[in-house]
């Protein structure tokens, strides 16, 4: 009665996938591994090391001096609040949509799925433009917004929108594999045993796939944070009210502050980073529960 | 109970901490829209006329600004970008303010000495130390093999006055034949290997990532870039003719009425052209327009024949539409 995940499917073609890669000759796997390796230090690791030379170029003070600059606390502020806006949203809409889409058969459900993907597929340039199309002040329903004084694109309300246009489809799209994967039979179990809805979401669905959720919100507020096309058209550029981070390290740039834009860089830097080693805890734990589960079963 | 009390604590510190602020010094906030190479001057300007205000009115101000190509700046503000005032790079740009977002009245220009531009500028060439090229003029820069940098006409104003300056310089040596203005454009521009959105984008582009043998640049970016980035580095050549660029200022008069900020806004504008202001400008290297800091100054800028917007081109509505509009000389040459 096992219901085998993908991961276990995964794990045991991984085994069989090495075994044959092991009959290469020598000098191939090291001609791959020395390719990839030269692969990474060019295109990952010298740029990172670059941020972080740069930023440090003259010295500990000007790094700290250029972070806690009015202008860069200001885009750290705006930034965080675009993300702590944007990932509960996409959090909410994601879980949604992939429950809509993986445990339901309805009408247009392809057409969903490929809405869902839309922002993956339209330049954010556009993505921006359709909010100053709708929003500005020649746009749609711009004297409307304007006589009751709301403001949306150049202003922070945009600069959300923006954010949660372009960080829509992590959360689902990182849910329906996995969702779908899993199947209903544990809801429909649950259902016969008399369990309400809600009650179904938060003990079954939920905990299935809590860290595939745990990696999509990772995703999710790293693209919020750093968003740079979408979020500079709606933007305004004004300094200290609408730059976020990434558009504040261009404004430093394009002043010829190239230490103080570095810095600010930094930070970006860091958060990829600190991404990266949370991607690969959430991976790595979500291994070993599954890694855990098979023993169980067998 | 507790909490309605508290509540009502807190309700009644605030007000009381508001009401003495509303009845003595306000605080105001202007918002300057302006093109890409002005940060710096206006970083000092702003803060010159804070002082001057606070001084004369008691009143706080705080500018702040938004930089960039010009016409993309023009169309934020007609996008809803509330701008008080808008100091742009060109008429044209300022001229959209009032066509597309009937924001200013239509006699904006009028309304400031000297065409509402409180300094001017003018279009050199910035090339490398020792000048390897060896680039003296305008027609230096069409031979093969010469790299020039400029940004989009169809974006920066900047880029509009140097496309209007190589024009006049070839127009003059082709004895007005068009058709070989426009091949000397055209070849021109074929050596043009990156095109930047705004001025301040293709100064980084020559002086930081080292692209090209010249930069075709506004007078005060060049010395900036001479004089702050890479002293010894870069040299600038005064072509034997250019353009007199006029960048104008104006109150966004719909947004200012709505902030309440009209006279601030105007002041803002009118302390450009007091001596403080010109003084800012000079050594920003912008050319001042007042008599006096001129003169003060004479010597920083090279003396240069240049050619007007108004009469050689017939204005800028005249040159917009010939040259940068959608199928103009720049769509003719560049899509060839």
């Amino acid at each position: 009665m096992s219901i085998k995940t993908p991961t276990q499917y995964s794990s045991y073609h991984t085994k069989v996938a090495r075994s044959r890669a092991i009959s290469e000759p020598v000098w191939v796997r090291w001609l791959l591994v020395a390719l990839m390796l030269a692969f990474l230090t060019l295109f990952l690791i010298v740029p990172l090391v670059a941020v972080f030379t740069e930023a440090l170029r003259k010295g500990f003070d000007t790094y700290i001096t250029a972070l806690i600059d009015p202008d860069a606390l200001s885009s750290i502020k705006l930034t965080l609040i675009a993300a702590a806006i944007a990932v509960p949203l996409n959090l909410v809409f994601g879980v949604a949509a992939a429950w809509a889409i993986a445990k339901f058969e309805f009408r247009g459900k392809s057409i969903l799925i490929t809405l869902i993907d839309l922002p993956f597929a339209v330049s954010p340039v556009i993505a921006g433009l359709i909010y100053v199309l709708i929003f500005g002040l020649q746009g749609w329903v711009g004297s409307l917004l304007i006589d009751n004084d709301i403001k949306v694109i150049f202003a922070i309300p945009g600069i959300v929108l923006a954010t949660v246009f372009v960080t829509f489809p992590f959360v689902a799209r990182e849910l329906i594999p996995l969702m779908q994967a899993q199947g209903k039979d544990e809801e429909e179990a649950g259902l016969v045993l008399g369990a309400s809805g809600w009650q179904i979401l938060w003990r079954i669905t939920l905990p299935n796939v809590k860290w595939g959720l745990l990696y999509g919100v990772i995703l999710t507020n790293a693209r919020a944070m750093g968003e740079f096309g979408a979020v500079s058209v709606v933007s305004g550029h004004i300094r200290g009210m609408t730059n976020t981070v990434p558009l504040h390290v261009e404004i430093l740039y394009n002043e010829y502050n190239y230490a103080a834009a570095f810095a600010v860089a930094s930070l970006l830097a860091i958060l990829a980073l600190v991404t990266l080693v949370l991607k690969s805890l959430v991976e790595w734990q979500s291994a070993r529960i599954a890694g855990e589960q098979e023993q169980a079963l067998s | 109970m507790k909490k309605s009390l508290l509540a009502i604590a807190l309700l009644a510190a605030a007000f009381g901490a508001a009401a003495p602020l509303t009845a003595s010094a306000k605080d105001i906030s202007l918002l300057n829209v302006s093109y890409d190479p002005t940060r710096e001057l206006y970083q000092d300007f702003n803060a010159a006329f804070s002082k001057f205000w606070l001084a004369k009115t008691g009143d706080k101000v705080t500018v702040k600004g938004s930089h960039g190509g010009s016409g993309k700046q023009a169309r934020a503000i007609i996008d809803g970008l509330d701008a008080d005032v808008a100091t742009l790079a060109l008429a044209y740009d300022v001229d959209q303010l009032q066509e597309k977002g009937k924001l200013i009245p239509k006699d904006w220009q009028t309304r400031l000495p000297h065409n509402s531009s409180p300094y001017t500028s003018t279009i050199v060439l910035l090339v490398r130390k020792g000048n390897p090229k060896n680039i003296k003029d305008w027609d230096d820069l069409v031979k093969p093999g010469v790299s020039v940098i400029t940004p989009n006409p169809k974006t920066s104003g900047g880029a509009r006055w140097n496309y209007l300056a190589a024009w006049a310089y070839a127009q003059k040596h082709d004895g007005n034949d068009e058709a070989k203005t426009k091949e000397f454009i055209g070849k021109l521009f074929k050596n043009v290997p990156v095109l930047d959105t705004g001025a301040r984008g293709s100064t980084t582009t020559f002086v930081e990532r080292g692209i090209g043998d010249v930069l075709l640049a506004w007078e005060n970016e060049a010395f900036l870039a001479q004089k702050e980035l890479g002293v010894g580095k870069f040299e600038i050549v005064v072509p034997s003719l250019s353009i007199l660029a006029e960048p104008p200022v104006t109150v966004v008069d719909k947004f200012a009425k709505k902030h309440g900020t009209e006279v601030v806004a105007k002041a803002y504008l009118e302390y450009l052209y007091t001596e403080e202001g010109q003084e800012i400008a000079a050594k920003n290297y912008y050319r001042p327009t007042l008599a006096s800091v001129a003169k003060k100054y004479e010597s920083q800028f090279p003396k240069v024949n240049l050619v007007k917007i108004d009469n050689d081109f017939g204005g800028w509505q005249v040159a917009q539409k010939k040259h940068f509009a959608d199928g103009g000389t720049f769509d003719q040459i560049y899509q060839k």
